[in-house]
């Protein structure tokens, strides 16, 4: 559970493009404690991603400091900074031309581990996600999208980092498979202590997953607060709407059950 | 006549070893080099877009360049690059053969290797190579383990293409003194042997083809990750490129080598010197089809040891003179100015001659009453002249123009082996026959007079290289060979070689032996 140690400080980050297009962040400030789950969600082009892409310097902010366990980000190698983050890909960006073992090795062989300690890592690994051993040898073009994204969390936890980004890290697969996916990783969350920022489109899920919401909207952060918090009321009309709609699903769901219970 | 049953074939079969050989030590040498070289060029091209526009650009125009062309382009330059490096570091290497031809090829295969490299990189895949960020590479190391392996298909697509064009361009560098399958088809076009021809270009074409399916094979293994398939491939290629080669790495054991240019006189004399040392006991190879400059630069280099040359030729293409006198005194000057200038010794005439003449068919030439140049001068005007590629940018053409004020409707260049068919059957009224060629006689041309003298005597003489005059065993083996040559016996002997008039066509060896056999009974 969050601590009160601060993983991750943002403070009035800008990033403008092309004379203010889209995806662009302003004026965005946001303290992320260690330990925590949070979960940004907002439309397409709300700037969630470039907001993501400012905490391992993918992107850097024209304005504002990003400052990770206490550390300016632009002090430290863009380079070393990126091996000490786990980050998963809303595409997953598995390596095409690697098997799974290695691309689940690449950042610990990055930073020079020996060979015996990655290959013990990897079998690690493997299981934590729950991927079959049988796995190791196999391209990912012939993984199912599930299996994939296990690997894309694995290679992203590979060299052990106390933070992950995650980009719409389950949107590729099916609702099925989703769900078991997302409650495995909050459960590596959980047991890894890691400090997590994830974006996703879909509601219920970051209220299932969340310690904590933001809500963004055309470059800024409208709200934030615990997924209850926010499901019991917001002084935002746009966070209402957003939040109404897995309200009415749990409902729906709840009145289902109920009906069938009698 | 089966082919295979045709002397000309089983001679081309027994020299497949050598020629093959080389050819495909010299192709795999020039795509090995271009993809060192190319590889590097593409990497700053990916990095840099204004590179990339330039170094397209720059060896873009070099593919352009013909072969032919920009193979002769290399000589030159490696031949200047070598007195440079002689008197700056005593470091003296062969402009002749390998180097140029290995030069130019590696020239050529690079634009496909570059351009696959460059388009092949920058079409992988954005996500991918944010990816590759992402997980910490450095951009450097996104480059070599995700960029390039990614791309290897395409690059390997352009490897390929390369080395369809290397092999094919490759036939070519046997006019450097460089042997390839080339050696077939230019000894097989100056002599007539179309068995030659036939025989070089389609060894060429098979092993392109060959090249070109097992790189394939390395293609489709890239491109479906089956690392099994690529190991196989991959040796597959490497074994049948080996020991393809392998005869190219056989030390001959030569110690002369006889240079010839490319027509039939030029290697049946080779032949005859070679049988010459051979007798005597001196192991010597052959480097046919050299150009004419070519020849002397790489006799004067120390490249080969002795070839036949014409005054003629030395006195305007070496010497630069046009102004001369008789044969005797332009025979001696060369002897004296080589000997100065270049250190290369005139070791003596052969005994014939074989000049530019100016020649026509006897029934027309009788007909329109034309006997000397001042005749045709007249009526040149609605005629067309053909001679080889090199007559009209020799002096002596312009000194022929000059002097009897020739002016001719058009001029044709045709390779030596057609012209003389191309006059008789009437396609050209006039060609720059050679004086020694059977085929005036069986052609039943006509040499018209050159009352003036304005085209210079052209004995044939035997050259040897800078040290070579006091090797006694070896001129003592040449020796017999000085003015025992008369032109009628080489007229008879290059008609044998070009097999025409009913004649069994001959090789230029047994021609050769035919002709020895003459000079001996002579005497």
């Amino acid at each position: 559970m969050p601590d009160d140690q601060i993983a991750i400080s943002i403070r009035g980050a800008s990033k403008t493009y092309d004379g203010g297009a889209s995806e662009a962040i302003r004026d965005i400030s946001l303290d992320i404690s260690a330990g925590e789950f949070l979960v940004i969600v907002g439309e397409s082009g709300s700037g969630k991603t470039t907001l993501l892409k400012t905490i391992n310097r993918l992107i850097e902010p024209d304005a504002g400091t990003v400052r990770v366990f206490d550390t300016d980000v632009t002090s430290v190698d863009a380079t070393q900074l990126r091996r000490s983050i786990g980050y998963v890909f809303q595409e997953v960006g598995l390596f095409p031309h690697l098997t799974v073992a290695e691309n689940i090795a690449i950042t610990p062989k990055l930073l020079g581990w020996d060979a015996a300690a990655i290959a013990a890592r990897v079998n690690g690994l493997l299981d934590l996600v729950r991927l079959s051993r049988d796995t190791v040898s196999r391209f990912p073009d012939t993984l199912s999208g599930g299996q994939r994204q296990r690997v894309g969390v694995a290679r992203a936890i590979a060299a052990g980092p106390r933070i992950m980004l995650m980009d719409e890290p389950f949107g590729a697969v099916d609702p099925i498979t989703r769900e078991a996916l997302a409650e495995d990783y909050r459960a590596l969350h959980s047991a890894l202590q890691l400090t997590t920022v994830m974006i996703t489109h879909d509601l219920l899920e970051a209220v299932l997953l969340a310690d904590r919401i933001a809500v963004m909207q055309d470059g800024r952060i409208v709200d934030e607060g615990t997924p209850h918090d926010l499901l019991t009321g917001s002084k935002h009309d746009y966070v209402r709407d957003l939040m109404a709609k897995p309200r009415r699903q749990a409902d729906r769901v709840a009145a289902l059950a109920a009906e069938a219970a009698k | 006549m089966s082919a295979w049953f045709d002397p000309n074939a089983a001679d081309a079969f027994a020299r497949l070893p050598e020629y093959l050989g080389q050819h495909v030590m010299l192709s795999v040498s020039a795509i090995v080099l271009g993809l060192l070289l190319g590889l590097p060029l593409a990497i700053g091209g990916i990095r840099s877009p204004r590179f990339r526009v330039i170094v397209l650009a720059v060896i873009g125009l070099a593919q352009t360049i013909p072969g032919l062309a920009l193979l002769a382009l290399f000589y030159p330059l490696l031949l200047g690059l070598s007195l440079i490096t002689t008197t700056a570091f005593g470091l003296q290497f062969s402009a002749l053969g390998f180097l140029p031809s290995l030069l130019a090829l590696t020239l050529y295969s690079m634009l496909p290797i570059l351009r696959n490299t460059i388009t092949g990189v920058l079409g992988v895949d954005a996500s991918i190579k944010q990816a590759a960020i992402g997980v910490g590479m450095t951009p450097m190391q996104s480059l070599m383990k995700v960029e390039l392996p990614l791309a290897l298909p395409t690059i390997m697509a352009g490897v390929r293409t390369a080395a369809v064009w290397v092999i094919g361009t490759a036939t070519l560098s046997t006019a450097v003194g460089q042997t390839s399958l080339g050696n077939y088809i230019f000894t097989g076009l100056q002599t007539q042997n179309w068995v030659f021809v036939l025989f070089g270009c389609v060894a060429a074409a098979i092993l392109a083809l060959l090249v070109d399916g097992l790189l394939a094979g390395i293609e489709v293994a890239l491109a479906t990750r089956n690392r099994r398939k690529l190991v196989l491939a991959a040796a597959a290629t490497v074994l049948v490129l080996a020991i393809s080669s392998v005869p190219a790495f056989v030390q001959t054991g030569a110690q002369y080598v006889i240079g010839a240019k490319p027509f039939a006189e030029q290697y049946v004399l080779a032949a005859l010197m070679q049988q010459r040392l051979s007798a005597a006991g001196l192991a010597s190879s052959q480097r046919a089809g050299l150009g004419s400059t070519v020849a002397f630069d790489a006799l004067a280099a120390g490249d080969i040891d002795l070839y036949v040359d014409y005054t003629g030729t030395i006195w305007t293409n070496v010497m630069h003179r046009d102004e001369f006198t008789s044969r005797e005194a332009v025979l001696a000057e060369i002897g004296t100015w080589l000997k100065t200038n270049r250190n290369v010794t005139l070791f003596g005439p052969l005994g014939f001659e074989n000049a530019y003449a100016l020649a026509m068919r006897r029934d027309r030439a009788e007909a329109l009453g034309i006997r000397t140049i001042e005749d045709l001068a007249r009526q040149s005007a609605h005629f067309t002249i053909a001679a080889d590629v090199e007559f009209f940018v020799r002096p002596e053409w312009r000194a022929l123009q000059a002097d009897y004020g020739l002016d001719f409707m058009t001029e044709r260049q045709l390779q030596a082996t057609f012209m003389y068919r191309a006059v008789a059957d009437g396609e050209v009224d006039v060609i720059a026959a050679y004086s020694s060629d059977g085929q005036i006689a069986q052609y039943d041309l006509v040499l018209i007079e050159d009352p003036k003298r304005s085209l210079p005597p052209y004995d044939a003489v035997i050259l040897l290289a800078p040290g070579r005059e006091t090797d006694r065993a070896f001129t003592d083996a040449l020796q017999p060979l000085l003015g025992a040559v008369t032109v009628e016996r080489m007229r008879q002997a290059n008609l044998m070689v070009s097999g025409s008039a009913g004649t069994q066509q001959t090789s230029p060896a047994e021609a050769a032996r035919w002709l020895s056999t003459a000079i001996t009974a002579q005497r």
